[in-house]
């Protein structure tokens, strides 16, 4: 017998748990006010984020899914991507989305239950929210597929989670993408439960990068709490893919601190050493610890961002809760680009038995 | 409760799907099972639709009886291969040389303000499928009977769980081991004026038209389907050759509907017992929307009442 194939899978983390910084720092952090720019902007999404469950709690929203400890991973693929850049999301990935123009109010319209929620006002050329597992990740693919036929200097990234990697699409996705060399990073959000399955039932495999090995595409992993390494890792993929250098498959490795969803209760399978270990390797510390260190911080400057972030969530809130309701027509208005005649008399069906349109 | 007894009874019987295990189910369907029977015969499967529909046809036509569960029906069609191409025919194809006794469970229908993709009541795809059958119960207890049937039918049966009855619903079920029949429908109101065929969860508006009807003297017989595959045709027919009147309410859009069907078997066979035109009440050809307009196109009691009065106008 000989080897005709080996792989090895490289990990990468430059920010460690306590802010110390273990292996060279990227260009962009000699831009303080664009590390500061990235730090604000996880702060703000778990300000935000906090507020979100609490809206479920009161009744203001439907289910929501926190994205609690994914800061670090969501804020550094926003900031990796070029605007131009498409993004399919999961449905938890907002720090992303703020970061590239999607509001907190439109975020809440979604998760409100309001049809509104999903045209998003920019970036207009994203994707919307993905309940269906693993389904986006194909729609990448052929966003990609789209630029690399037009020659366009664009790629397209798909975020997918743990559990999602045991879809077929996903495999399709990763597939395609290596057998036409397509302008598009996949990343996979390893928060280690797929609702209540660990991803240790989820797969065999030691690590979720080397699903790429299959695919001839490379793998990475990095760590998922350290928004440095992200960034960097994601920036260096986004690079390669556009130039023509093909698709990268990459495994952010960080931990679900909340529920799945507000509908969940993570206590019924998981067990609260396990979360209280997570906390101490949460995001938010590491990045404040660096930031004190380098003098580009005072506890001062910290208190004065959590207010205005409390102040921004809190007219996002204020924006969100005074939307005109939507009418019934909401149901029909954008199904076809021109409505059957069948559907304008169950239109007006709605319209003579439903809630009275309001702002039409 | 049904999984229980039957698990106990027949050691072919296992559990799978995604977090039917520690978790109990998303709708804690399962709830104490992987506790009472091991973690062998109720399994978290991998998070993939595809694979709990394939597996499904590997284990019961080697000898194991699947009781499978799809998180949400919007989450099916990743199964639907595997179900259209090979759980439904396998039967047929090796002329009963090789069997798939499946159970598929997946929740069914809105109004619980859950998120998009999580309220879609899609049976009537489900229902176009030769060799499978389709059952939807409309309450607790039968549930139960429901579901002991569908374990202990020799053929697949999707079997839709209402999602408003895990919620509204409460009531006290015997668990003794009795299944329902399938293939059978269930009247619930005796009445002589008009027949009104549903089932699952629409019997709630159903019923609570059946009152408003009955305080204007109008008497409906209120016919839970049950079976919505194959569909009990003799005792629709029977109830409107007495009633000369049929009103059919699903929450399924309108467009090639399970009621479509029903209109068909009545036009077909009781064309002469009516004295007014069939009225459908349906939800609408769209998609069904986000939460804060499914009240909207669920029917309400409302278009019931209001249809059960067209068939008796002039």
């Amino acid at each position: 017998m000989s080897t005709v194939a080996e792989f090895k899978i490289e990990y990468k983390q430059i920010l460690n748990s306590r802010g110390d910084v273990v292996a060279p720092l990227p260009a962009f952090t000699a831009d303080a006010g664009e590390v500061l720019r990235m730090y604000q902007a996880m702060t703000r999404v778990r300000v935000f984020d906090a507020k979100a469950v609490n809206l479920q709690r009161t009744g203001q929203i439907g289910t929501y899914p926190s994205s609690l400890g994914h800061e670090a991973t969501h804020v550094g693929v926003g900031a990796a991507m070029r605007p131009e850049d498409v993004l399919a999301p999961v449905y938890r990935e907002f720090g992303t989305q703020l970061w590239r123009g999607v509001t907190m109010a439109e975020i809440l319209l979604y998760w409100g239950g309001d049809e509104r929620g999903n045209d998003f006002a920019r970036p207009a050329h994203d994707f919307a929210w993905c309940v269906p597992i693993a389904t986006q990740t194909l729609h990448a693919a052929g966003a990609a597929m789209a630029f690399k036929l037009r020659k366009e200097p664009r790629c397209a990234l798909a975020y997918i989670g743990d559990g999602g990697t045991s879809e077929g699409a996903f495999y399709e996705a990763l597939n395609l993408a290596g057998a036409r060399a397509l302008p598009v990073v996949f990343v996979i959000v390893n928060n280690g439960w797929a609702i209540s399955v660990p991803v240790a039932a989820q797969t065999a495999t030691r690590t979720l990068a080397q699903k790429a090995v299959a695919a001839g595409i490379p793998g990475v992993q990095v760590d998922g709490n350290d928004v440095f390494a992200v960034r960097e890792v994601v920036g260096e993929a986004l690079a390669t893919a556009r130039r023509g250098g093909g698709p990268c498959l990459i495994e952010a490795l960080t931990y679900r601190l909340s529920d799945h969803t507000t509908a969940d209760d993570a206590s019924r399978y998981r067990g609260a050493q396990e979360v209280k270990e997570a906390w101490a390797l949460e995001p938010l510390i590491r990045i404040r610890e660096y930031l004190f260190k380098t003098g580009a911080w005072t506890e001062a400057q910290e208190h004065a961002l959590l207010q205005d972030c409390t102040r921004q969530v809190d007219a996002a809130v204020i924006e969100y809760l005074s939307t005109a309701k939507q009418s019934t027509d909401a149901m029909f208005d954008t199904l076809f680009a021109e409505l059957p005649q069948h559907l304008r008399e169950q239109r007006a069906t709605a319209r003579k038995y439903g809630a009275k349109p309001s702002g039409h | 409760m049904a999984h229980g007894w039957e698990m106990q009874h027949d050691d072919r019987v296992v559990v799978i799907g995604q977090d039917v295990g520690a978790n109990g189910g998303v709708f804690r369907a399962t709830a104490g099972l992987q506790a009472q029977f091991g973690k062998d015969r109720v399994q978290d499967t991998p998070l993939a639709e595809a694979t709990i529909a394939g597996m499904s046809v590997g284990m019961a036509t080697h000898g194991l009886k699947p009781v499978a569960e799809i998180q949400f029906m919007g989450f099916m069609y990743p199964a639907l291969d595997q179900i259209v191409n090979h759980m439904s025919r396998m039967r047929y194809r090796t002329r009963g040389r090789l069997t798939c006794p499946v159970v598929i469970r997946t929740p069914h229908g809105g109004g619980i303000h859950a998120p998009e993709h999580h309220s879609e009541s899609t049976e009537t795809m489900l229902c176009h499928i030769p060799g499978i059958r389709v059952v939807c119960p409309s309450s607790p207890a039968r549930a139960y009977g429901l579901l002991l049937a569908a374990i202990r039918d020799p053929d697949p049966v999707i079997f839709l769980e209402p999602v408003r009855l895990y919620r509204a619903m409460r009531q006290e079920v015997s668990d003794d081991g009795q299944a329902l029949p399938l293939d059978h429908c269930f009247i619930l109101r005796e009445g002589s004026d008009v027949t009104i065929v549903t089932w699952g969860a629409m019997t709630i508006e159903t019923l609570r038209a059946h009152g408003e009807l009955e305080s204007q003297d109008i008497s409906a017989e209120v016919i839970d389907l049950a079976t919505l595959s194959p569909i009990d045709s003799e005792t629709i027919l029977a109830s409107v050759a007495k009633t000369g009147r049929l009103v059919i309410v699903h929450e399924a859009a309108r467009n090639v509907g399970v009621g479509a069907e029903i209109a068909a078997i009545v036009a077909e066979h009781g064309l002469y017992d009516l004295h007014a035109p069939i009225q459908r009440v349906t939800g609408f050809d769209t998609v069904m929307p986000l939460f804060r307009l499914e009240h909207d196109y669920i029917p309400s009691v409302q278009r019931i009442v209001d249809a059960v009065q067209l068939t008796l106008a002039d």
